[in-house]
């Protein structure tokens, strides 16, 4: 059942929200025992809401786009009083005072948060698997991972438990899982959802979006979450764009690049998922190109020094003085050090020291200052690149999901996982991933649609013309 | 000016930190006030909590501005940096300040004496909160516990840094006094060092003669007032003047003033300084103020202190004596002149204004500042017209201050002064010379110092109720 025709239905009072509410905690119960898409559900204030929204429909009153609609909230976001851990044991049954911006929005629009979605630790990962409270598994394979870091949100809408789901992309958090997934993401122009309530990880890159089942709920839930935020200075001075109603225009005359640098190192079937969307593009009337962007590459190693400098001076915050973990020492020093060390993972310690060595005096030009460059210059092939096509295509993920525990012990390799989808987030660009097709192990693909800064509606409507050919 | 043992010279910079007196704070919403309950004025922002973002606050902006142009600066487009350092009263381990970029560059500020001190930058940044020690010895270590009140936490600051151009302890503190003048002239912030609102350290070093390179340098903290300041940079001067004639060298540290001992005393060497890990604050835009902006602010800028200082001296008319020089310095630097100018536009003696205002006015603490002038004016008046003594006009002003104006002829009958008549003045005049005929013979004969003698007599047997100008003319006319 499509968000969409769901709203419609609660708004017409054929289905009460209530219902919709409690079919969506139905579906939770049957599956996320062994899914583990949900950290906390939110069963008594959702079912509140719900019954709340119903009076208000049967009153005449006017309700929002998402009217009754059930939506899992990535556990980075804050939502007053309900646990917001980042799965993370410093933060362990913190509950925010506030609501972030987009859970406003949601809830002004009718939405009904249902529970906090499993993730990477503070967003650090690609798998899932660093979450401290235990891994989430994909709806397809119960022994692959679902991707990261937004793997919860990701699976909670492929198991068909909730048909929305918000998460963050920091490098391919909301895509990446999507691919692996099956189900459609999108990581927003930076600056056009606000960031103010989501627990930083990475403040320059950090990006909250959706996850749907269909290319349309997509649009509707990112026309309800964008919007100018004065709480949040890097937010765009832009209304949230019009997605839902040019949805079908279709992408004739459209110039599309085929890049061959987010085709490296993609195994056969991913890259013949590329090749079959590019075709299906082309037969709907766009102008497809090849084209090379070999800054690209910069990416990866850019990536990794910026985002873990970010997060170094981000979570340094979680001392164990004023809220989470605190494990007592006998001055405020040790008591930080200890707090700390027993509440982050080992993948968020691998990242604040190596954001920490980044910044140190003496190396900041060599490492901090180079990727900034390196960044500039990913910027400026963008630009250079956008001059001759309007879309670029390429592949989400270099391979469908691998198996739980598969890359864990081994950070480069799962870090190569991000290759494709870390560009756009160092250019602030928008991009979605769309699935298409099934890979020879039978997990999904992903195909990734990437456009210069607020081209959504571009994006959106090649989406559409991907996903209305993509194999059954 | 204290001079230096064998041909050596300080070498003196200093950091003044001073809070903006804006509504709000730099990054929030929050108010900025001194003295409420701990942790009242605190959001999600100001305290760090995950997920909050900073907001600039553009009065502050304008403020910082203000600032920079008071002291000649070039305003700028800047940006803000992350200073990062772990610390509980720091809600975010880091502070929110300015970096390769200040909002104000290079400028310079006019000392009294003459003397040009640079100004290297005047950078805006957050404050932090106050962390309180109890129990045990009361200090960080060895007190039972530490409580942090996140009230001052984001509080809009700027930090003035000068030139190394100040060479003794005097100039130190008067750079200090006229800066302080200047931030409160600007608006900006209301300078007071006891609250802790204007905090400055000193960097000072020493060397042998004025062509000699920079010594190594010591920064000194905990100057709460102008005179810690100067006692603290004379003695740290002469410190480190001991141990080089000593053959020892100087440690670059940072150095604790204490007051009560009247020394320094070590607080942290340069090993175990932060390494501060500054990198461009991803979560706020650049700060591009436009030049009309910039030029609404200088264009309402007030007088500065040194301009009011000319123009008061102007007003007093003729050469002013040392005594009223002081007067109107202090006067200036306390803020004070615009209520003597506004005395002398309506027709006080200015003697009379610029000795009540600099010498009792300025006394009597912030409540002046809500004194109606014109209450002020009548006054002064009446002692001009000697319908009140000096020392019962300083009476009724106190009275006047506390009621926060009113009638001051009104003000001086609830007291009882009343205007001596001559006649009785006269008789009192008779009785006391009758008592001390030594003493008038003495002053008949030339003996002018026992004038204050019989003018003290007078005032006590009047209960100061007398005009001490026409006690001295009585006993003029009276010697003959
Ligand atoms: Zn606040």
């Amino acid at each position: 059942m499509s968000a969409l025709r769901t709203a419609q239905d609660v708004a017409d009072g054929e289905r009460s929200a209530s219902e919709v509410v409690a079919e969506s905690f139905r579906a939770i119960d049957q599956r996320d025992a062994e899914i583990h898409a949900f950290l906390t559900l939110q069963r008594e204030q959702a079912l509140g809401e719900a019954e709340a929204l119903d009076v208000r429909i049967t009153n005449g009153e006017n309700v929002g786009p998402l009217a009754g609609v059930p939506i899992g909230i990535k556990d980075n976001m804050c939502q007053i009083g309900e646990v917001t851990s980042c799965a993370s044991r410093i933060l362990e049954g913190w509950r925010p005072p506030y609501d972030a911006t987009v859970i406003t929005k949601l809830k002004a629009a009718g939405a009904i948060a249902v529970g906090k979605t499993n993730m990477d630790e503070f967003a650090m990962g690609s798998s899932t698997e660093n979450s401290a409270f235990g891994v989430t598994r994909n709806p397809h394979d119960p022994e692959k991972v679902p991707g990261g870091s937004s793997g919860g949100s990701a699976a909670a809408v492929a198991a068909s438990m909730v048909p929305l789901s918000l998460g963050s992309d920091t490098g391919g958090s909301i895509r990446q899982p999507a691919a692996l997934c099956g189900v459609v993401g999108v990581k927003p122009t930076y600056g056009l959802v606000s960031r103010y309530g989501l627990v930083a990880f990475a403040s320059s890159l950090d990006q909250i979006g959706p996850f749907a089942n269909n290319v349309e709920d997509a649009a509707l839930l990112l026309e309800v979450i964008a919007g100018h935020d004065p709480k949040d200075s890097t937010s765009l001075n832009q209304p949230a764009p019009s997605l839902v109603a040019h949805l079908d225009h279709g992408v004739r005359g459209l110039r599309i690049g085929i890049c061959s640098d987010l085709l490296q190192g993609a195994s056969d079937d991913v890259a013949t998922a590329v090749a079959q969307a590019a075709a299906v593009l082309q037969g709907a009337g766009a102008e497809l190109s090849e084209i090379s962007i070999p800054e690209l590459g910069l990416g990866l190693s850019a990536y990794y020094l910026i985002a873990p400098a970010e997060a170094s001076s981000n979570l340094a915050r979680y001392d164990g003085v004023r809220y989470g973990l605190r494990v007592d020492g006998d001055d405020v020093t040790a008591m930080n050090t200890r707090s700390r060390t027993a509440g982050f993972g080992d993948e968020v310690k691998r990242r604040i020291m190596l954001g920490t060595y980044a910044l140190s005096a003496g190396y900041y030009d060599a490492y901090y200052g180079q990727a900034q460059r390196a960044r500039t210059l990913i910027i400026q092939a963008f630009a250079k690149a956008y001059g001759s096509v309007d879309l670029i295509l390429g592949a989400t993920t270099p391979t469908t999901a691998f198996g739980i525990g598969e890359k864990s012990g081994d950070p480069l390799a799962m870090y190569q996982s991000d290759i494709c989808t870390i560009p756009t987030n160092l250019a602030g660009h928008p991009a979605l991933s769309v699935p298409f097709g099934k890979g020879v192990d039978q997990m999904p693909i992903g195909v990734q649609l990437l456009g210069p800064t607020l081209s959504e509606q571009r994006l959106f409507q090649a989406a559409r013309v991907i996903e209305q050919g993509a194999p059954a | 000016m204290s001079t230096l043992p064998n041909g050596w010279e300080m070498v003196v910079g200093l950091e003044v930190h001073t809070e903006l007196k804006t509504q709000t704070k730099l990054f929030c919403g929050c108010a900025n006030a001194f003295g409420s309950e701990p942790n009242t004025n605190i959001c999600p922002v100001c305290l760090g909590l995950p997920g909050s973002l900073p907001v600039l606050n553009e009065k502050a902006v304008e403020f910082a501005i203000r600032i920079g142009t008071a002291l000649n600066c070039v305003i700028q487009g800047s940006s803000f940096h992350r200073k990062n350092y772990f610390y509980p009263d720091q809600p975010k381990d880091y502070q929110i300040s300015q970096y390769d970029i200040p909002i104000n560059g290079i400028g310079f500020l006019d000392l009294p004496d003459g003397t040009k001190v640079g100004i290297e930058r005047a950078h805006l940044e957050e404050d932090t909160g106050k962390t309180t020690h109890v129990g045990g010895s009361g200090r960080i270590h060895g007190s039972d516990e530490s409580l942090v009140d996140y009230n001052r936490a984001g509080v809009p600051l700027v930090e003035i840094v000068s030139a190394p151009d100040i060479r003794s302890a005097e100039q130190a503190r008067g750079y200090a006094a006229e800066l302080r003048a200047i931030l409160i002239a600007s608006g900006a912030s209301d300078g007071r060092m006891e609250e802790g609102s204007m905090r400055v350290d000193a960097n000072v070093s020493v060397r042998k003669g004025s062509d000699a390179p920079f010594g190594t340098r010591c920064e000194i903290k905990n100057l709460n007032s102008l005179r810690s300041l100067q006692r603290a940079v004379d003695f740290e001067a002469l410190r480190q003047i001991d141990l080089l004639e000593a053959g020892e060298s100087i440690t670059q540290e940072t150095r604790h003033w204490d007051e009560d001992a009247g020394r320094t005393q070590t607080m942290r060497s340069k090993e175990e300084a932060n390494d501060y890990r500054y990198f461009p604050e991803p979560d706020l835009v650049p700060i591009n103020p436009t030049q009309a902006f910039i030029d609404e602010i200088a264009r309402s800028l007030p007088a500065m202190p040194a301009q009011r200082r000319v123009e008061l001296i102007a007003q007093l008319g003729g050469d002013p004596t040392q005594a009223q020089r002081d007067q109107l310095m202090a006067a200036v630097e306390l803020n004070v002149d615009s209520f003597i100018t506004g005395a002398i536009h309506a027709g006080v003696t200015p003697a009379i204004a610029l000795a009540r205002t600099a010498n009792e006015l300025a006394a009597l603490g912030d409540e002046i500042f809500s004194l109606p002038l014109d209450d002020y004016v009548a006054l002064l008046k009446l002692e001009d017209a000697g319908a009140l003594s000096a020392t019962q006009s300083k009476a009724v002003l106190a009275d006047l201050v506390a009621a926060g104006g009113g009638d001051p002829a009104a003000l001086a009958k609830q007291r009882g002064f009343e205007k001596l008549d001559d006649g009785s003045l006269d008789g009192i005049l008779d009785e006391i010379i009758a008592a001390n005929p030594d003493e008038w013979r003495r002053y008949c004969e030339g003996d002018d110092k026992l004038t204050g003698f019989f003018t003290g007599k007078v005032m006590a047997a009047t209960k100061g109720q007398a005009d001490g100008k026409a006690v001295n003319a009585a006993l003029r006319t009276r010697k003959g």
